[in-house]
């Protein structure tokens, strides 16, 4: 998927939607702002440096679509290996599972947790250390509504405590958690608008029908 | 890089394996079986000529397909991705991965030769333990080889193929079938890019004479010198952009 001439803010305390339908190339987008996308042409660049630079390893937590922890090791275990790579604090480790709520489950092997429990595995990874941006694939596809609810609320404590938060998903519904919406659609950024904006614009009475309006628009 | 960096992700590898026991029997006793198997087959004159060298082989296949395997599913599973947006130098990974496999690949190494001349009764001119030392060698290039490979298989179907691409053909020209100076003169050439052929070389050594050579030692650094080679092919053909 091709991303074209894209180019947005995410300002420090904000929860950013990055929404679209499948396909219309937010995972690519968010491979070109953490740096592991090749990019055809052009440039990026995030917090004032080129995507992937060095200096920017330790400031962006990252959370790949899929889960990606190691199934062979225990919830610690990955965050552990992790945290080191990261050179994060001793305590890092006991907060993030705290935060995603795994407690109960931090001695159990990976592949041996549900789904939603592994996605959280992922999530806590993303939380190590102290990233001021946490880029933020899908996080809350496939998990049951309470749990997208606290992790909501999650979102908005790290958003309180000063970071920024680019969420993607391809779930209208959530767009109403967040401060500001990138809509993308077939690799181009079609609006960038507050959730309240959205709606006055289409006159629309919810996101999901707003979300189509402003495509069928764009298309027509 | 980092030691620290690298020191943690032989750690992480360590523990992934500790937790599929399995794998780990494997490893080490799949190696003695094999050797077993050809003590038996052959006469115990024929045991002494076949047996060294296979002893240096046997570990090199096992820990050229477990690594390549292992590295292939830390980028298919999304982990190297990850890895690659932290502050991890590629070297780092690649190393760490050759620490942790080598500890294992010196442990099944010093099992197998252990086992086969204390056991089997296998015998050499030479000291048992120079022949250990060459199986450890092999056993590391196993590494080495297993995890630049990976970087050029997109499916674990193609990784479990470079076994035969890339380790069969140095079988068949190392000088275990017939010694490379009565090979085709092409083939004796291209014998000459085979790892291979210099640890059986380094074997024939330590088989007929009672003393290490400076011959043996030259073998064991080449063979530890494309083990070396490899690794710094895999780290630089490591990519932290994909498509």
């Amino acid at each position: 998927m091709a991303v074209d001439d894209v180019s947005f803010d995410l300002p420090a305390g904000r929860v950013v939607g990055l929404l679209g339908p499948s396909g219309s190339g937010k995972t690519t987008l968010i491979r070109c702002l953490v740096g592991v996308q090749i990019v055809e042409g052009g440039s990026v660049e995030v917090l004032s440096r080129p995507a992937g630079s060095q200096a920017l390893r330790n400031r962006i937590g990252y959370l790949t679509q899929a889960p990606s922890v190691y199934g062979d090791l225990t919830v610690r275990g990955n965050l552990q290996y992790f945290a080191s790579v990261l050179g994060a604090p001793a305590g890092d480790v006991d907060r993030v599972i705290d935060e995603v709520d795994l407690r109960e489950d931090e001695g159990s092997l990976v592949n041996r947790l549900s789904g939603g429990q592994r996605s959280r595995v992922s999530l806590a990874t993303a939380l190590l250390g102290t990233p001021e941006l946490l880029i933020l694939d899908e996080p809350t596809v496939g998990l049951d509504p309470i749990l997208r609810r606290d992790l909501w609320a999650l979102f908005r404590r790290l958003a309180a405590a000063g970071r920024s938060l680019l969420v993607s998903s391809h779930v209208m519904e959530e767009a109403s958690h967040c401060d500001l919406l990138l809509l993308m659609r077939e690799g181009r950024l079609v609006a960038q608008l507050t959730p309240t904006a959205l709606l006055e614009r289409t006159g629309a009475s919810d996101l999901d029908a707003a979300f189509v309006a402003l495509i069928e628009r764009g298309a027509g | 890089m980092s030691f620290a960096r690298t020191l943690a992700t032989s750690r992480r590898v360590v523990g992934q394996l500790r937790h599929d026991p399995r794998t780990l029997a494997l490893m080490m006793v799949v190696p003695i079986v094999l050797m077993g198997l050809i003590a038996w087959i052959f006469p115990a004159h024929d045991f002494d000529q076949y047996g060294p060298p296979l002893l240096g082989i046997f570990p090199m296949l096992v820990m050229f397909l477990v690594t390549s395997v292992a590295t292939l599913r830390e980028r298919t599973s999304g982990t190297l991705e990850r890895l690659l947006t932290m502050p991890l130098a590629k070297a780092d990974f690649i190393f760490g991965y050759a620490l942790a496999f080598g500890a294992l690949a010196v442990v099944q190494a010093v099992l197998v030769s252990g086992i086969s001349f204390g056991l089997y009764g296998l015998q050499v001119q030479g000291s048992a333990v120079l022949v250990g030392l060459i199986a450890v060698t092999d056993a590391l290039l196993g590494t080495a080889l297993g995890l630049f490979v990976s970087a050029f298989a997109a499916t674990e179907f193609q990784a479990v193929q470079f076994m035969p691409a890339i380790l069969l053909p140095q079988l068949l020209l190392c000088g275990l079938l017939l010694p490379v100076d009565q090979l085709p003169t092409v083939l004796y050439w291209i014998s000459f890019a085979m790892p291979m052929r210099y640890a059986v070389e380094a074997t024939m050594d330590v088989m007929t004479s009672s003393t290490a050579t400076s011959s043996y030692w030259t073998d064991l650094a080449i063979v530890a010198a494309f083990a070396v080679g490899f690794l710094a092919l895999g780290a630089a053909t490591l990519r932290r952009r994909t498509p």
